[in-house]
Order: structure tokens, then sequence, then C-alpha cells
């Protein structure tokens, strides 16, 4: 596929799509005040760029697994928002009918694979889905997103070696927000160079600035279209910082509010906003009017999770097996 | 006595310890510089320094291994699971090293090293948050296996399993940390494997251990006031099993009902059925009831959690049935 050129459309989709994921997470850490959401709750605010270059570079049918801090992504592919936040508040209407919850979206629909729990675990799903892709001669990337920490899962790195050796269409990101709860990447590692763990496969890798959609749509472009064409797997480091707590009940000492300022000068939505504003793509009302309309979706979402009903409770039987006649132990 | 939460028991159990023996260290994500993810290890950092006190990558089969390593070499490790759901990721360490050296090697290494952190459910966390895998350490031999319900018994449990020279599974539970209980000041240690009678009763016994014993509380209460009482029996440890203190209780009372919050197929309640039935075959009055969570992995949504989770009505029907009572 040809690069794109980053018109002035891209950048008119790209604010409002990271401005409606960013008011989307802040709802949610306002319903979890209010203990309509609850459990765990992993907020993706700061890391928009990431999913916007990415989302950029993706064609038809290429795909997408995460892990837990998953909410925004499946929205960027497509699916309805009001169905994410209906998921968010257990809601029959939710992704998963109020059975995964916050860590656990799907959407086989839009290619999102998901949405996974356990640390790393998702790493070898991503490079999975690649090998059917290549199995059944599709012409298809995978995209297996994983955080700093996980990285450090050895799921990582025999995946790395297996998907290096049948030559796998995918892309390893790691979204190094240099924190894996409270472990600095600093502390995980005698090196900070997470690129450089693809260096021992010989797997291309570099890393990259996760802060601007335009320099992470590059990277994604290059490594997407390696994959598409047969040259196999690439690790990105995709720099880019967590402005939230790791959950929501975080304090945060291992790092100073200054730090968090630092990396919020530097926010993507900011950014893109700048170019719009510099290049004059769009005046002022016609700024106010996406953000109005992506204030009146995300409450629109609130509407519709609080209005969808909790599954009845019988339903936890449901969906369980393939085999829908599944003979339960109920006593 | 003074009166401390649940966490405090487990922080005070280690470091007590660790100033006895210098050979036990504590390991584990977010233990060190975090004071653990649930405040379970407070102030230990400060108190035996980064040597002894080790905070990890995200790597559970690694620094699993390392530490099984480590105890064939001279150490006493403890490793914390940020709870044991993760332990999945490090369990061919545990079972297949840590439990079998000491037979394999003819005897010449014992591995003298505890693995904890919280199990079960904690609220709403979905299917791969809520595991109780118990059932699943107790069936291997060469572990032992603890689960604790209450701060007296976690402090002196635990100290117990640093001592002792096998590799013990130590379960504790989110939603206990902060529990209090009265725990007294200075030493003492209990015997792994013995059962504790919780509350004394003479018409139906629960089996139970963990956190879900509060629900055995909560139905005894209730069944009280109708003039039933149940005798509550804490096992403690799930491996080895104090089997003699239930088959006494049951000889007593005639009645079983267990409790347990894990999948019915092969759980413990399915084996302490197997050895009433065996020991106790003639003293039963009626079928053994148990009452576990749903055979299915756990929801999040809270009516479908509710309806998965051991209730408390059922458990109360559970007891009325062993009398034919409803
Ligand atoms: C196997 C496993 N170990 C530990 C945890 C607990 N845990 C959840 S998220 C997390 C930190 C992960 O950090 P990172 O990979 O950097 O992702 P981020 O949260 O920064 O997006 C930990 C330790 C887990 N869910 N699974
Ligand atoms: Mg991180």
């Amino acid at each position: 596929m040809a690069k794109k050129r980053i018109t002035k459309e891209v950048y008119l989709k790209w604010y409002e799509d990271m401005l409606l994921w960013r008011k989307f997470e802040d709802m949610c850490a306002g319903l979890y005040i209010q203990q309509k959401i609850r459990g765990f709750l992993h907020l993706y605010n700061g890391q928009e760029a990431v999913l916007a270059g990415a989302l950029l570079a993706m064609e038809k049918g290429d795909k997408m697994i995460t892990a837990y801090r998953n909410h925004v992504q499946p929205i960027g592919l497509g699916v309805d928002p009001r169905k994410v936040m209906a998921e968010l508040m257990g809601k029959k209407d939710g992704t998963s009918h109020g059975k995964g919850g916050s860590m656990h979206i799907f959407s086989k629909e839009h290619h999102f694979y998901g949405g996974h729990g356990i640390v790393g675990g998702q790493i070898p799903l991503g490079a999975g889905l690649a090998f059917a892709d290549k199995y059944q001669g599709n012409k298809n990337v995978t995209l297996t997103y994983m955080g700093d920490g996980a990285i450090r899962q050895g799921a990582f790195h025999e995946t790395a070696n297996l998907a290096m050796l049948w030559n796998l269409p995918v892309v390893f990101i790691v979204e190094n927000n240099g924190y894996a709860m409270g472990t600095s990447v600093e502390r995980t590692a005698n090196h900070t160079d997470i690129w450089k763990l693809g260096l021992g496969y010989e797997m291309p890798c570099k890393p990259v600035d996760g802060m601007t959609p335009e320099v992470v749509y590059d990277a994604m472009h290059e490594a997407m279209e390696r994959a598409r064409k047969g040259g196999g797997p690439t690790l990105l480091e995709i720099r880019t910082y967590r402005y939230k707590g790791h959950s929501m009940s975080d304090a945060q000492h291992y790092r100073t509010k200054d730090e968090v300022k630092e990396y919020q000068k530097k926010d993507p939505i900011t950014h893109v906003l700048d170019v719009i504003k510099s290049k004059k793509y769009a005046s002022e009302k016609e700024v106010k009017k996406i953000d109005d309309r992506v204030k009146a979706l995300v409450a629109e979402c609130v509407a519709f999770g609080e209005k969808s009903e909790f599954a009845p409770a019988d339903w936890v039987y449901k969906g369980v097996y393939a085999q829908e006649d599944y003979p339960f132990i109920t006593d | 006595m003074r009166t401390i939460q649940f966490r405090e028991a487990v922080c005070e159990a280690m470091s007590e310890e660790m100033r006895r023996d210098e050979h036990v260290y504590l390991m584990g994500e977010e233990v060190a510089e975090y004071n653990g993810a649930y405040k379970a290890s407070k102030g230990m950092l400060d108190e035996f320094g980064s040597k002894r006190v080790i905070d990890t990558p995200i790597a559970e089969l690694g620094f699993t291994g390392i530490s099984v390593g480590a105890a064939m070499n001279g150490l006493r490790p403890i490793v914390e699971f940020m709870t044991f759901n993760f332990s999945m990721v490090a369990i061919d360490q545990i079972i297949n090293n840590a439990a079998k050296m000491k037979q394999m090697s003819g005897g010449q290494f014992n591995i003298p090293i505890v693995f904890r952190g919280p199990t079960a459910s904690a609220g709403q966390l979905a299917a791969t948050h809520s595991q109780a895998f118990e059932s699943w350490y107790a069936n291997c031999p060469g572990l032992k296996v603890i689960v604790p319900s209450n701060p007296y018994d976690c402090k002196g449990l635990l100290k117990a399993a640093i001592r002792d020279n096998d590799p013990v599974i130590f379960m504790e539970s989110e939603q206990m940390y902060g529990d209090k209980g009265e725990v007294p000041d200075g030493e003492y240690i209990l015997p792994i494997g013995v059962a504790d009678i919780k509350r004394a009763g003479s018409d139906v016994t629960i089996v139970t251990f963990g956190k879900i014993i509060k629900v055995a509380f909560e139905a005894a209460e209730i069944l009280a006031k109708e003039g039933i009482e149940v005798e509550i029996i804490d096992l403690r440890t799930v491996r080895p099993i104090d089997y003699d203190a239930v088959i006494k209780s049951v000889k007593k009372t005639n009645r079983l009902v267990c409790l347990e919050e894990a999948w019915p197929l092969g759980n413990i309640s399915t084996e302490i059925t197997y050895m009433v039935q065996q020991h106790a075959f003639d003293y039963l009055d009626a079928p053994i009831k148990r009452i576990c969570t749903a055979d299915t992995p756990a929801p999040y949504s809270p009516t479908m959690l509710a309806e998965w989770m051991p209730k408390l009505e059922d458990l109360i029907a559970a007891v009325k049935a062993t009398m034919y009572k409803n």
C-alpha cells in the first residue's frame, strides 16, 4: 500500500477520534467514582497518538490485539462506543454482555482480538493471528501491542523467536509509557532501550516517538508494509506516557507531578489541534462543533449504558462453550 | 489483646522470620519500593534493604524458577505473586521443579520456599483475575498448601511455612487484607495441617477455608435464630488435610456441608466428601452437600457475579436440606 498523505481530513479525524477517546476515558473515571464501573480500570490518557497513527496505517482485515488498557482501541476500529461503555458498566448490551468488563473488550466484527488481563498473555496470540493469516494466504498484518512491563515476560521472547523463524506478518508494538504499575523501565532491566530486544532475533526494530501520530504512522506504515510483502515481523518501541495512575487505586508515589506535566506539554491532542489551527484546517467554530459532537457522544454512551439492563443471572452459563448444551455441574 | 490487620500479620510474620534468619528473602512484583501491591510488605524494604526485599520485573516464570534454584543452594525464599492468577505463568517451576526436587534427587535437595499472595475473587475482576487454584496445588504431591482465614492464623501459619523445609503455597485474599483480628504480641507458630473449629455446634458441620468462611459465619448466625447450631471447621491447610477433625465433627453432627470458593469438579469439597463417606459412612444421616462457585469462568457484571459466587441462601438451604427441613 502506498503511503498516505496526512491531509486536512486526517488531522480533523485524528482530533475528533483522540478527543473522543480522552473524554470517554475521563467519563469512565467519573463513573468509577460513582461505582457504576467496578473492578480494575486502566485508562489510555496520554497514549492516544500510538493508536491514531496505527489506525491510519491499517488496511481492511488487519488485526489488533492488546492488554487490559483497551477501551478505546475497539472504538477506533469502529466498535460502537456505546457498547463499550455498556460493557464497562456490566450491562447486557455490552461487547461481552457484561461478562468481560473493563479488561476484556473484544470485537470479532472489527478485528479487535481483545482485551487481555494476564500481562504478556496476548503476545503469542497476536503472532498466532498472523500465523493463521499467512497460512490462509491473507495479505493481512496483526498489530500486537504490549506494555514496557509485559515485554519482560517469557511469552514475548519465545514468540519473537517463532515469529522470525516462521516469518509471520506481525508488528510487535511496545507502548513504553514509562511504568509498569509502580515500576519504572529503568528498574526492570540493565538498559532502557527496549527496542534493542529485537536485535538478538535479527528482527527489524527501532524506537519511535509516540506523542505525535504522524511519526507513529510512518513507523507503522513501514513495518506493516514489510510484513505485508512477506518481510516478517518488526519490533517498535513507541515512547509515550500514561497521564493517569495505573488503575484507579494508585497513589503514584513513584513519580512527580512535574514529570506528568512535562509530558502533558507534548500532548498529542494539543499537537494535532495546533496543526489544525496553524494550517487553518478548521475555524474555531468548526473545532467547537467537533468538541460538542464528542461531548454529546460521550453523554450518549453513558445514557445507553445506564439504560441497558444487567443480563439475567443465569447467563453465567451462556457462551462458555461452543457446545450449547454443555452439561455444567450445578450441584 | 491487640488487634491488627491481616496485611500486618503477613508483614510481621515475614519480618520476624527475616530478622531470625538471614537466608530468608522476599521477592516479587512491587514488593519493595511500592510496599506491596496490597501493602503487605510495608516498611520491609526500609528495614531489610534491597538485597533481601527484591522488586522484580513482570517475569513470574523467571523469578519463581530463580527462587527454586536459590532454595537448592541454601536460601529460603518467599516469592510473592501479586495474585495467584499470575502464578499460572510460573506453574511449571512450581509443579515440575519445586514439588519434585526432593523426591527426584533421592532426598538430596529439599526446597524450603514459600509462594504467597492473594487467591480467588476480589469483586468484579472477571475471568482471569478471580480464580481459586487451591485444589490445583493441593492435588500435587510435594507441595503443602495453606489458606488462612484470619490474621491470627495467618501470622502463625506463615511463620510455620517460612520455617518449613518443603515448598509451601500460602494463599491470602485481597478482600481479607483489611480485616482486623486479635494477634498476640510476641512469637507463636501454628502447626501446618491442623484444622480449627471456628464455631462449635451440634447439628450440622460446615467444612470450609479461606475468606469464604465469612459466609459460613453469616449463615450460622441466621440458622442459630432458627435453632440450628452449625459447627464450622476451618481447614486452614488443604494439603495435608486434617481429615480427623472433619470426621470427628461429622460423627458428632451426622451432617456435612462443604463450602468452598472454587469450581466444583475435583475440588477440596469433593475430596472431603470421599473421605467422609469412606470413614464415617454409617454416621451420616443425610447426603453431603457442597456449595461452590458456578462451573464457569467468573463473570464481570454484578448480577452474574452474585450468581457465580457461593451464595448465603444456598448455604442455608443446604444446611437445612441435610436436616430435611426447608
Ligand atoms: C502475569 C501477570 N502478572 C502481573 C499482573 C499484574 N499487573 C497488571 S498490569 C501490570 C503492569 C503492566 O505494565 P505494562 O506492561 O507496562 O503496561 P501498562 O499498564 O503500562 O499499560 C501488572 C504487574 C498481571 N495482570 N499479569
Ligand atoms: Mg507501561
